[in-house]
């Protein structure tokens, strides 16, 4: 079989043995569990002798794409270089091994760090504190709504609506639910920035906040900032920075000096460290003075010359993590921000915007961008006249792109752009690379005009071809299931 | 510079290209008034080797705990972890991969996460699994969130107080503006979940039943009686479990649960100071349409050959959005395949193994403990960790303090979270803890005890 799954490899038998047998008899041992509280099921694990199991990740490992084999264009995910040397510091066993329940005095060095990493972010954003339990972007939303929230619930004021302009991520409403509050969506204007009419239209004394992405998800800054804090504040309500796309703002600007209460940063973007396939990020959330009784507990202080957890503070919304957050994430965040400084951190920006902008300008000629203004750190074109010429769809473009090496844009989104493609280069992309994704991208754009069938059944040359995802859907098939005589066949779920 | 590949002459070319003369041009729209002016009040850059070693310090910090031999747990525990699991996660294939939207090459974290699903489904019994929720606590809150939409008439739940207090910090702040009323029922003498109380509690007001088992004392719970009640009350049945112990243990699914969470830690990732953790999060068949978070399934691709996708995507944030069944977008995705790999390493055999050691060691240190003048308030059956009293005599004389002079973790204080256990510690026992250190344990609170403790640390 070309691509077996674990259960396929099972036979009785010859996995690796790992641990040695109990030295007491094991029926002593499971006397202490009575009968009726044991396990009756069998407990059905493969098993796969090692190196067969290390062939399989292996096989796996080489049908994924990664950053380390070529470029992610990802809009809004900023999928820049995680450096080598933060997964080693990572794995010291000074930090991997240790129990987050031990002593204080066992732990100085990571409650120190996770300090120093809370005082590092507010230095580089402006706020005045910062909490590092988020376990995710959206993890953080919610706690930043959730301080927002218990905020005004403080104060004796019911204001349940969150505004959101209609570029916002999908994430931003679903937290907004989350905590029964009320997504308002308010509409961009044709320069793709919040509408100041619509905004003013819908700010009342029963709004909590607005939430913001800055650069905003066209890639575009908000010119217009100064109003909106002004219309926000003035109703008495909070402003809520998205920080997915801080990468545009390092040293540049600070969200805490220009009006906003509170923030989310996504280290897993910003601060270099790994997506994982899917995680594990965090999301740290920051806060202005006023917010700082309502941060999760609990919180690392000084006390004298030694660094204690401080639970008690009795309007804090409580933990939003079973202990501290992704440790372990936060560790190459700080090293990160330890090894750049402040003059990294603004280089970092400088150089993403201007990858953005070189990139746009190699591709713009075939693929319009709607918004024609300077971009940050990403931009947005449209694969709309594609669509209307070659009935081609910007999700055709992404599979082709996988054929040439590459992963696919951010496609259809942000909503308000037709056949949305969301570019962002990240400043670990050289010149060459971003040449090399722009001639792809015209190549591309040639192949429609002459061959259009040929983009629409891409990509070709990748693990496996296009993948039917209505059939997915339609019969889900979500764990292994191996039939009487031995063969594998799927669950239908 | 670091990491930003870019030479002087590239950066011409690129602003020669771009059509402006410097970066500062692309910045014209920012406005004035809004722009940073200065360098961040950061310390000043380091090196890689400086960073490093600096780093190193910070860990170095806390390497008096590397020397202990620690009994601690309560929800993180130090298990045995082969070699293959972190070598497999430290590959750039895997964690420097992005969250598998383009199928057709995420092959890789598409199987891998497929195969966690089946993995966990055949640990816990239950048919779906998700690809992952942040940790055992928040994925509590996304159970009781999916009980509350499918009982969307009721909205109390019934929480049993014998859970993680980490568990109930987390539900606190998660649902305390839910419009949903959280009751804790109590535990008994015992310190298992007293079920005549849940009796009497219960309604038809009542959306969901929680459980944890083994419980925060270790102990083993009537899960199935309590999933009875549950059912009585039209109300459905959510236990949280440990993985570990369902080498031995009756599954969640055994038991009558409609929903099963559980922290994922002890599944092949090292303790971390907490985090990263892995939320497990398995239902029953027709809760399929509200399951939060990522689902990896099986399909075809143009040609029929077999193929993995994320799917049922529309119950999903960022085609949903606040109709979505959660807001999760990235999860805890390595830290899954690191379980996957885990338990696919282990097998069946090895991961028995594991229990059941931890549970010959657990069984032999609470026998010693009570032999050296430990109480032992909860005599029931438990799985790999249990409650001590110690003597308050010796407890005022500094008995922990002592232990930890001798490198020995003696557990987590339970005071903090239940004020009515004062001496009680959490003691956890995992296969790693060597025989030798279990009996240095009970010898030095014997010792102790008998007054023979004091003087410097032994070099035992």
């Amino acid at each position: 079989m070309l691509n077996p799954v674990i259960f396929e490899l099972h036979k009785k038998g010859r996995a690796a043995e790992h641990l040695p047998a109990p030295e007491t008899p094991e029926e002593e041992i499971l006397a202490s569990i009575p009968e009726r509280m044991r396990r009756r099921l069998p407990l059905r694990l493969p098993e796969v002798p090692e190196l067969e199991l290390a062939r399989h990740y292996e096989r796996l490992a080489r049908r994924n794409h990664h950053v380390e084999k070529d470029f992610y264009p990802l809009g809004s995910c900023t999928m820049k270089y995680n450096p080598r040397v933060h997964e080693r510091i990572a794995a010291l066993p000074g930090f991997a091994a240790l129990h987050p329940m031990l002593p204080e005095t066992l732990a100085q060095g990571a409650i120190r760090l996770l300090a120093s990493l809370e005082e590092a972010l507010a230095a580089v954003t402006g706020m005045d504190a910062f909490t590092l339990q988020p376990a995710a972007g959206a993890h953080g939303e919610f706690t930043g709504l959730s301080l927002v929230e218990a905020y005004f619930r403080k104060k004796g004021e019911d204001r349940r609506k969150v505004i959101l302009p209609d570029s916002a991520h999908g994430t931003n409403p679903a937290s907004v639910r989350r905590l029964g509050l009320e997504p308002v969506e308010v509409r961009s204007d044709e320069r793709g920035e919040v509408s100041i009419d619509a905004l003013g239209a819908v700010v009342d004394e029963r709004t909590a906040a607005l939430m913001l992405t800055l650069p905003n998800t066209l890639g575009l800054f908000e010119t217009r900032l100064p109003r909106i804090v002004e219309i926000v504040h003035g109703a008495g309500a909070q402003l809520y920075l998205d920080g997915a796309n801080l990468n545009a703002l390092l040293g540049i600007v600070r969200p805490g000096d220009i009006g906003f209460d509170v923030m989310h940063t996504n280290v897993h973007k910003t601060f270099s460290t790994p997506h994982g396939g899917g995680g594990p990020g965090a999301g740290p959330v920051g806060v202005k003075e006023h917010l700082i009784p309502f941060l999760p507990t609990p919180r690392p202080v000084r006390d004298g010359d030694r660094w204690t957890w401080k639970h008690d503070f009795p309007d804090s919304i409580g933990p939003v993590h079973s202990y501290y957050g992704n440790f372990a994430v936060l560790v190459r965040a700080y090293a990160y921000i330890r090894h750049l400084g402040g003059p990294g951190l603004r280089e970092v920006t400088e150089h993403a915007i201007l990858g953005a902008n070189y990139l746009r300008s190699l591709v713009e000629k075939s693929y319009p961008v709607p918004y024609r203004r300077a971009a940050m750190h990403e931009f947005v074109a449209s694969a709309a006249r594609f669509f209307q010429t070659a009935n081609v769809r910007a999700m055709d473009i992404g599979k082709r792109l996988l054929d040439f090496g590459f992963y696919a844009p951010t496609i259809s989104f942000p909503l308000i752009v037709k056949e949305a493609l969301m570019i962002e280069p990240t400043e670990t992309e050289s010149r060459e690379t971003i040449e090399r994704f722009a001639a792809a991208m015209l190549a591309i754009a040639k192949e429609i005009e002459e061959d259009p069938e040929r983009v629409r059944g891409a990509p070709y040359d990748t693990p496996v071809r296009r993948v039917n995802e209505s059939l997915a859907s339609r019969r889900p098939r979500l764990v292994w299931e191996d039939g009487a005589d031995g063969e594998g066949v799927p669950s239908r779920g | 510079m670091s990491y930003i590949p870019h030479t002087d002459e590239d950066r011409e070319k690129m602003l020669r290209s771009i059509g402006v003369s410097s970066v500062e041009d692309l910045l014209r729209e920012i406005p004035r008034s809004l722009r940073f002016e200065g360098t961040l009040p950061l310390p000043p850059p380091l090196s890689q080797m400086e960073t490093e070693l600096e780093l190193a310090r910070i860990a170095a910090e806390n390497g008096a705990a590397l020397a202990c031999d620690s009994f601690l747990g309560g929800g993180v525990y130090d298990h045995y972890i082969p070699a293959l699991v972190g070598q497999t996660t430290a590959r750039p294939e895997f964690y420097s991969a992005y969250t598998p939207y383009q199928a057709e090459v995420s092959q890789g974290t598409l199987q891998a996460v497929f195969e966690f699903q089946s993995l966990i489904s055949r640990l816990t019994g239950m048919p779906l699994v998700n690809a992952s929720l942040y940790d055992g606590a928040t994925a509590l809150v996304e159970a009781i969130w999916m009980a509350s939409g499918e009982r969307s008439g009721r909205n109390e739940i019934l929480i049993a107080r014998a859970i993680r207090p980490s568990y109930r910090g987390v539900l606190c702040s998660h649902l305390a503006v839910s419009g949903l009323r959280l009751r804790e029922f109590p535990f008994g003498k015992e310190g298992t979940t007293d079920l005549s109380c849940l009796k009497q509690m219960i309604s038809n007001e009542t959306a969901a039943v929680v459980v944890q088992s083994p419980n925060v004392f270790g102990l083993l719970e009537e899960t199935e009686e309590a999933g009875r009640i549950a059912r009585e009350a039209g109300a459905l049945f959510i236990q949280v479990f440990d993985p570990a112990s369902l080498a031995l243990v009756r599954t969640p699914a055994e038991a009558g649960a409609d929903i099963a969470v559980g922290e994922g830690q002890s599944l092949g990732s090292p303790p971390n100071f907490g985090g990263p953790l892995l939320g497990l999060f398995a239902a029953r068949a027709e809760f399929l349409r509200r399951m939060p978070g990522r689902l990896s399934g099986m399909t075809e691709d143009a040609n029929g050959a077999r193929a993995f996708t994320l799917t049922l995507q529309t119950r999903e944030q960022h085609i949903r959005r606040e109709k979505a069944t959660s807001n999760i977008c990235t999860n805890q995705g390595l830290v899954a395949l690191a379980a996957a790999v885990h338990l696919s390493s282990l097998g069946p055999e090895g991961f028995r193994r594991a229990a059941l050691i931890s549970q010959e060691r657990a069984l032999e240190l609470r026998k010693l403990l009570r032999e050296a003048g430990g109480a032992i308030p909860f005599e029931g059956p438990f799985f790999r960790e249990f409650v001590v009293r110690f003597p308050e005599e010796s407890l005022k004389r500094g008995l922990v303090r002592h232990l930890l002079d001798h490198r020995i973790v003696p557990g987590i204080p339970l005071e903090r979270a239940y004020p009515e256990m004062g001496g009680c510690l959490l003691v956890a026992v995992t296969e790693k803890r060597s025989r030798e250190s279990i009996r240095r344990y009970a010898d030095l609170v014997r010792d102790f005890a008998d007054g023979k403790g004091k003087g410097a640390p032994s070099d035992a």
